[in-house]
């Protein structure tokens, strides 16, 4: 539905130009709930603005449902941004408008009559749950309603497509949640493709189903969103991972680890556990076999679009030949092993 | 006070008012959509012409420095082109609209200025025109801004018009000065003053009353 084809974005030119974005491809296809995450001033902001022509590409091609926007001109692309509603991290919605009258917006900047407009802006009004606010000014409404108009407003003149900026990153969780929410009942109910930019990870587990991550204008990873939080392709990607799941190792571990193992240290390991590997119980097992103790740190499980995810520092405390094997043995299941340093032993 | 005095501060009001009226009307006529091409064709803005709007910007410094006593006496053949003669109360319209113009373009570009980009790019997202972003977003929602920069406008025409008795156009600063100042009349400079002071109060508060109204921010 959305495609991005070698696209590239230089601001400036000469020796003081920024490439925000360099060769990105990138796929949506119908129905899905793409994320695109990664830093401050990473280019997530101008990609998703590439993506309708807001910001325009310096090469590469953007078409929307088959139709190529980059060679359209000025009123094409018109015509096309109806198949493409936006919403923004500060709503952007007219303060002297109503909730009504700024749903009708784009249906006005079209040419409706007053009568579609109506019955148009009507059933998107009580789908958002604003039924009871349409004679009321933005200025009358909390942040998480002033999205929802925002929502209403974007999806008035049918797209195909809806753009999400930041769209939660003025809310407070509560509504955060309730917003994804609503985004998740607009993708599930009217088929609708969403490509979403955030920083938060939370917004990505929650809804998404596929996550590209971007990082200094490059889209790093694109990957099934139950893939991309078991076993992130990137450092980057790992970043965001334990940023999110706060799995950290205690600050007094990390003041002992060494990188090179010793001839009287133990291997610290991260173990991302996922799918089948959950079941297994992986730690009798290690005792059993290898004749090894291992003392759990840090554990945590998560449940992300259905799939589980376990997530354990250990420190395995046993010989040099018993830990490595119980490694090789730990790597030959379908789990992430992360040796992250060794410790002296201390027994 | 004699009733002839009642008569002479009353046709002055009235001269006053329909110098400012005609002055005001006119110069928001031509102010505002001035004032939206100075600020719609800004480098990166939406009908981003850097010449023009260069252009644009220097024509209403010029118009906005030269002292209103000089444009007065300076443009008194445009004036008789347009409404036939040099002298009288419609004579010193026309420079009064004309120096009003750029002060309107200016305090309207000012109020587009507090508009947020969001909004336009928002508009830009739906589709909308050019022409759409200035008639549904832009002016809407700079109402209060412009009502207000309106308002500023009158007031300070109230005072220019006291300026119009270099031409004969008549008003309360003309009879002030005439009255009260060269035939050492202090009741009727005080008269003058007064009145002067109450129209612009209700000016004003009839300004601020319109931005209340239509600004919901």
């Amino acid at each position: 539905m959305i495609s991005l084809d070698n696209v590239s974005k230089t601001y400036g030119s000469g020796p003081g130009a920024v490439q925000a974005l360099k060769d990105i491809d990138l796929q949506v296809p119908k129905g899905t709930i793409h994320g695109v995450i990664g830093l401050s001033g990473a280019g997530k902001s101008t990609l998703i603005r590439c993506v309708n022509l807001l910001e325009r590409p310096t090469a590469g091609r953007v078409s929307i449902d088959g139709q190529e926007l980059t060679v359209m001109d000025a009123a094409a692309l018109r015509q096309a941004r109806h198949q493409c509603g936006m919403i923004f991290q500060h709503f952007n919605l007219l303060t002297n408008r109503t909730v009504y009258d700024n749903v009708a917006l784009p249906l006005e900047l079209m040419g409706q009559s007053r009568q579609t407009i109506r019955e148009r802006v009507t059933p998107l009004l009580e789908m958002t749950g604003l039924a009871d606010k349409t004679t009321q000014y933005p200025a009358q409404l909390s942040g998480g309603q002033k999205q929802r108009v925002a929502i209403a407003r974007a999806l008035a003149s049918r797209p195909k497509v809806l753009l999400c900026d930041e769209a939660t990153s003025a809310l407070d969780p509560q509504t955060t949640a309730s917003i994804l929410t609503l985004l998740q009942e607009i993708n599930q109910q009217l088929g609708l493709t969403i490509l979403l930019i955030t920083h938060e990870m939370e917004v990505v587990k929650t809804i998404c189903h596929r996550v590209g991550l971007i990082s200094d204008g490059r889209l790093v990873e694109d990957a099934d969103v139950g893939d991309f939080f078991t076993a992130p392709g990137t450092q980057l990607g790992r970043e965001f991972l334990n940023d999110f799941l706060k799995l950290e190792a205690p600050q007094a571990l990390i003041e002992r680890l060494e990188p090179e193992a010793g001839t009287n240290t133990h291997p610290v390991v991260r173990l991302t556990f996922s799918g089948d590997s959950v079941a297994t119980p992986l730690i009798s097992k290690l005792a059993r076999e290898h004749g090894i103790d291992v003392s759990i740190l840090q554990a945590k499980v998560e449940s992300i679009q259905g799939r589980t995810l376990g997530l354990m520092i250990a420190e395995l405390m046993g010989s040099p030949t018993q830990t490595r094997q119980a490694l090789a043995t730990l790597e030959s299941f379908d789990l992430h092993v992360e040796v992250m340093g060794h410790v002296q032993r201390t027994d | 006070m004699s009733s002839a005095l009642i008569d002479l501060v009353w046709q002055s009001t009235l001269e006053t008012l329909y110098m400012v009226a005609v002055a005001g009307i006119l110069s928001a006529l031509i102010g505002v959509p001035l004032g939206v091409l100075l600020y719609v064709t800004r480098p990166r803005q939406i009908l981003a012409q850097p010449i023009v709007n260069t252009i644009l910007g220097i024509v209403t410094n010029v118009g906005r420095s030269v002292p209103f006593i000089i444009l007065l006496v300076a443009i008194i053949p445009f004036t008789r082109m347009i409404v036939g003669s040099s002298i009288g109360t419609n004579a010193a319209a026309v420079p009064l609209t004309i120096a009003a113009i750029p002060f309107v373009a200016r305090l309207v570009e000012g109020a587009l200025n507090e508009v947020s980009p969001g909004l336009v790019e928002a508009a830009q997202s739906m589709g909308a025109t050019p022409m759409q972003i200035i008639m549904k977003v832009l002016l809407p929602e700079a109402r209060g801004g412009i009502i207000n920069g309106l308002t500023i406008t009158i007031v300070a025409l109230v005072s220019y018009s006291a300026m119009a008795g270099a031409v004969g156009g008549g008003g309360l600063g003309d009879l002030g000065i005439r009255y009260g100042y060269n035939r050492f009349n202090p009741t009727v400079m005080l008269i003058t003053v007064v009145v002067l002071v109450v129209m612009v109060q209700v000016f004003q508060s009839l300004g601020d009353y319109l931005v209340r109204k239509s600004d919901h921010k």
